[in-house]
């Protein structure tokens, strides 16, 4: 598999973001000045020790959250300073999030927790072939209790797709699964990337997951320390675990 | 339906209890907005049609004597659209099965044809045929309740004479739909009746041909009323006229205009103790369950749903708890309000009832419930709603249970660590535990102030029929009398122990732009049988020197002792007088002004009269002074208090015994609803402490008592709020169901205290078992594992 996408315009493009939460004493900066740039259709695995900063990093990207200082541009627009209303509006048009403990709704089935989204978004694909293309079309009418660990990831990778989003902010999606649900749901994280060109940034603290992403970046202490392309690719099914 | 609606419906389903349970209470307040507005409605639909369709009069007005021929000058007042004159006076009846005489009121019918003003509704029969003196029409509920039949006979004493009369027809009239004999306290179909008499017979027994003595009229649109009744004031005044009146002062619809102002009352007072408990319900319930969604809120958030929309989301849960709530008062209301309506028209002798609620008070108990159920969710949600996601989404800080200034006190008192978990649980989350103790305080309150009016009416039957008439019979004279004569009269009268006498006076009285028409009662400084009484219920002894006033009366005038009061004589020669206000007492049942018997005939300037005397009497002698009294021209009445006491209890047991068994179920719906949405959260909450107490081998007894514990702290902890609070709703509820003619006492026993206790605390510990019983279906590794 070979590398692409480096000459591709970026989707986002940060520059001297930090993030400092709490006051006083107990300030904890999570993020001290990163400068980065993501390109369209890329696939980028963010490693890092626990408290590096990545899920501050991506919470961030996502409009989860706002940094302390720093400009955050999504495209052309920049999102640092937004409103929260505009936040919400960028959130539900372009990002899909998958977290590690999946966060579905228990009372509403699988086919209902994408409908979620796809009720809200603008050109959605239907919930079934969003939960098809995860390979769940046969498990669509069941509630999250009556689902495995790696299914229910598989839920959540389908409500964050459903949406046909421009950017799919993954953190840690597979830290709760064994090695084979694993597996499977990165290769529907390789998919959505491939077929659908959706950039994809994926925490991990799976160091072999790096090596079927494009580009891999490492955090330590609030600053990115490597910032490197794979020269090839491999199949998720190759990772070892 | 959207993804999200389907949660609404998933998430009450998982909560349904205790959705029911604000519902439930939050329907007590609908139910009761409905039911008193509805009833009002009802009642005075009923009425206002009854008086239209029947031609009841406006004004009305007696005399002693007037000539026919004076009221053709009565409707040429202007304003008067239609004048009617008849005569009226009360007789003795001897009926079968009855040992004492009965008391009737006649009312004399045209000359030709029905009347043309409060016509009587004919229910069986007809109407008498003038021509024939014999004929009468009774009113319904007396000729059923003895039997009389169309074509009947019974007798009745005319001036001591007895004389047979035929009953032709049964009637009812909008005049007379409350009647209280003279003498009596409330409705008594047995001993009270009304008599319709043909004009000709009737003047004949009353001795006024061609005259009248009682008048009433009918007013032309826009007429001013108290113009025309000042007119009719000056014709009627050289021939004995004791004051012309409006509907305002006309006895039957004093008592339903009060009737329907308590029925106001009602629907103002007890509804916001409902909707308000209800609201904290709500918080307290979606503010648990925002708490244990905080993530899926988060998330939602994160997929790009606004604020507004999971406020929403969590709004539209509360209103469907709201909706229920308002559904299930709205019918119970209604239900209930028929009724109650039927049990008026049974009270009350309606022919016919118009139970048309309309909308209002449904519009306005929905409205207002839902208000009340989003309001209680509004400050949970929003705070949770507006929480960035990625906060949201991090699980929320774990309570803080760091050393509290409180937390050392139950090891202080050599408490376990089971107790302790009680205490801290009550102490960190100090606004539920408020909620809780509110909503249980506020159950107290309701029962109290429920039970308290069976206090309230021992007290007014301890004043009326203990120490303020200590008489055993009352004798009501056709005229006033001579005092001595007549009391020399009555000692000899069989089984009699004891005779004094009593003498009351119409009177107009002023005190400043305010005036009331009372009875002006005069008492001698050696009575022994009717006392007044000072506000603790003591026996007072009258001033020599100016009036004693019920302390409502006093009120409604406006007045405060030592204040000059204008005094005005009803009846010729209308002399006026001023007195002072020499002193205020108790006085639960009708309001009359009191005067030291010899001021008074000073002031009238005649010997000493009676035209009432109150008897001591030897029971077994009791048939032989009916049979006496029946043979005496000049006695119009007989009141047997022991009869008039049972009377009361009876119609008293009822309408308590309905109301308080609904407030009951009221009360102990708060403290369920309240008890058991609180230990429903607590058990949510603490589910992982619980269970991890159970690993460490704690028995499932010991376990509950943590839950049962708080439960018990919490609800002794609200005891003496509710007591304070119930006595002060009990205060409400006798201000508000008080009107000019009774003033309920503010009275709250031990026992109601003790009863309300029992019944909250029996309620509190029934909602914490059943949460308890959960307890023991909790999965204990299910618990454990749980992350939280």
């Amino acid at each position: 598999m070979q590398a692409t996408g480096t000459a591709a315009p970026p989707v986002y493009r940060t520059q001297g973001l930090t993030r400092i939460y709490g006051q006083g004493d107990g300030a904890v900066q999570a993020l001290r000045g990163i400068d980065l740039t993501l390109a369209e259709a890329e696939m980028v695995v963010l490693l890092g020790a626990s408290g590096s900063g990545k899920s501050t990093l991506l919470n961030i990207l996502g409009a989860l959250d706002r940094p302390t200082s720093g400009r955050v541009f999504f495209r052309d627009r920049e999102l640092s300073g937004a409103s929260e209303r505009a936040l919400t509006a960028f959130r539900r048009d372009h990002v899909g999030f998958v977290f590690q403990f999946y966060n579905l709704i228990p009372a509403l089935t699988a086919r209902e927790n994408v409908a979620l989204v796809t009720e809200i978004a603008h050109r959605p694909m239907p919930p079934e072939e969003a939960l098809d293309r995860v390979g769940l079309a046969h498990r669509m009418d069941h509630f999250p209790a009556q689902l495995s660990g790696g299914e229910q990831q598989r839920v959540a990778i389908a409500r964050a797709i459903a949406k046909r989003p421009d950017v799919l902010l993954c953190d840690e999606p597979t830290g709760a699964l064994d090695s084979q649900t694993g597996v499977k749901v990165l290769e529907a994280l390789v998919a959505v990337n491939r077929d659908l060109g959706t950039a994809t940034a994926l925490i991990t603290h799976n160091v072999g997951i790096q090596a079927i992403a494009h580009r891999v970046i490492v955090l330590a202490d609030g600053r990115i320390v490597e910032d490197r392309r794979n020269a090839t690719r491999i199949a998720p099914a190759q990772v070892t675990w | 339906m959207s993804a999200l609606n389907r949660k609404v419906i998933r998430d009450l389903r998982a909560i349904w209890a205790q959705a029911l349970a604000i519902a439930l209470v939050l329907a007590c307040g609908g139910m009761v907005l409905v039911l008193a507005h509805s009833t009002e409605r009802a009642l005075s639909e009923t009425r206002a049609a009854y008086y239209d369709r029947n031609r009841f009069a406006d004004v009305f007005a007696t005399a002693t004597r007037a000539p026919q021929a004076l009221l053709a000058e009565i409707a040429a007042i202007p304003g008067v659209a239609v004048a009617e004159g008849r005569v009226g006076f009360h007789l003795l009846l001897d009926l079968e099965g009855m040992v004492e005489p009965a008391v009737a009121r006649v009312i004399s019918l045209p000359l030709a044809g029905p009347p043309r003003l409060n016509v009587p509704i004919l229910r069986a029969g007809r109407l008498p045929d003038p021509a024939r003196p014999d004929e009468v029409a009774l009113s319904e509920p007396f000729a059923l309740v003895h039997g009389l039949l169309p074509g009947t006979r019974f007798v009745a004493l005319l001036n001591g004479a007895r004389r047979e009369l035929q009953v032709v027809g049964h009637v009812l009239s909008p005049e007379f739909i409350y009647t209280i004999g003279p003498g009596s306290l409330m409705p008594d179909d047995r001993r009270y009746g009304l008599i319709w008499m043909g004009a000709e017979a009737a003047e004949a027994a009353a001795g006024r041909k061609g005259a009248f003595n009682e008048v009433s009229l009918r007013l032309s649109r826009g007429a001013r009323e108290d113009a025309v009744i000042a007119a009719l004031d000056g014709v009627l005044a050289p021939y004995g006229g004791t004051g012309a009146y409006g509907r305002d002062r006309q006895g039957s619809d004093q008592f339903l205009q009060g009737e329907l102002d308590q029925l106001q009352a009602m629907g103002r007072i007890l509804p916001p103790v409902f909707l308000i408990v209800s609201a904290f319900l709500v918080n307290m319930v979606i503010g648990r369950l925002v708490a244990t969604e905080r993530r899926q809120i988060g998330l939602l958030k994160a997929v790009g749903y606004s604020t507004a929309e999971v406020a929403g989301h969590y709004l539209r849960l509360a209103a469907l708890i709201g909706a229920v709530g308002v559904v299930i008062g709205w019918a119970a209301g209604a239900w209930l309000g028929q009724a109650m309506t039927a049990l008026y028209a049974d009270f009350y002798r309606f022919p016919w009832l118009i139970y048309a609620p309309g909308p209002g008070a449904f519009v306005i108990s929905g409205v207002l419930g839902m208000a009340t159920a989003l309001a209680g969710a509004w400050r949970a949600v929003r705070t949770s709603a507006s929480l960035p996601p990625a906060v949201a989404m991090a699980p929320p800080l774990p309570p803080a249970y760091g050393a509290g200034r409180l937390d050392g006190l139950p090891r202080t008192l050599g408490a376990g660590q089971l107790a302790l978990m009680v205490w801290r649980g009550i102490t960190r989350f100090p606004g539920r535990a408020a909620v809780t103790v509110a909503g249980i305080a506020a159950s107290v309150a309701v029962l109290i102030a429920a039970f308290s009016t069976y206090d309230a009416v021992r007290a007014v039957a301890a004043e009326v029929f203990g120490a303020a008439n200590r008489q055993e019979v009352t004798l009501t004279l056709t005229d006033e009398t001579r005092a001595a004569p007549a009391l020399e009269a009555a000692q000899h009268l069989p089984g009699v122990l004891r005779a004094e006498g009593g003498y009351a006076l119409q009177v107009r009285l002023s005190h400043g732009p305010r005036s009331r028409f009372v009875a002006l009662e005069a008492h001698e400084p050696g009575d022994l049988m009717a006392h007044l009484l000072d506000s603790a219920g003591r026996p007072v002894a009258l001033p020599p020197r100016g009036l004693v006033l019920p302390r409502g009366l006093a009120a409604a005038l406006g007045a405060r002792p030592g204040d000059r009061l204008r005094l005005q004589r009803l009846t010729p020669p209308y002399e006026e007088w001023d007195l002072p206000l020499s002193g205020v007492i108790r006085q639960s049942l009708g309001q009359s002004a009191h005067i030291d018997a010899e001021t008074l005939h000073a002031l009238l300037r005649q010997s000493p009269r009676v035209n009432r005397i109150d008897l001591r009497v030897d029971p077994a002698r009791l048939p032989a002074l009916h049979a006496e009294v029946k043979r005496s021209p000049v006695i119009s009445g007989l009141t047997l208090w022991s009869d008039l006491r049972r009377q009361f209890d009876e119609t008293l047991r009822e309408n308590l015994l309905i109301s308080s068994a609904i407030y009951s179920a009221l009360g102990m719906l708060i403290t369920l609803g309240v008890v058991y949405n609180a230990a429903r959260i607590r058990l949510a909450e603490r589910a992982h402490e619980l269970a991890t107490l159970r690993v460490l081998g704690f028995t499932r007894a010991e376990v509950g008592w943590v839950l049962l514990g708080e439960t018990l702290a919490l609800t002794a902890l609200a005891l003496p709020l509710g007591w304070a609070a119930g006595y002060g709703f009990a205060a409400l509820m006798v201000a508000g169901f008080s009107t000019e003619l009774i003033s309920i006492p503010l009275v709250v026993s031990r026992q109601t205290y003790g009863f309300a206790s029992l019944m909250v605390l029996g309620t509190a510990l029934a909602a914490g078992v059943a949460v308890r019983r959960r307890l023991d279906r909790v999965d204990l590794v299910g618990a454990l594992k749980q992350r939280e």
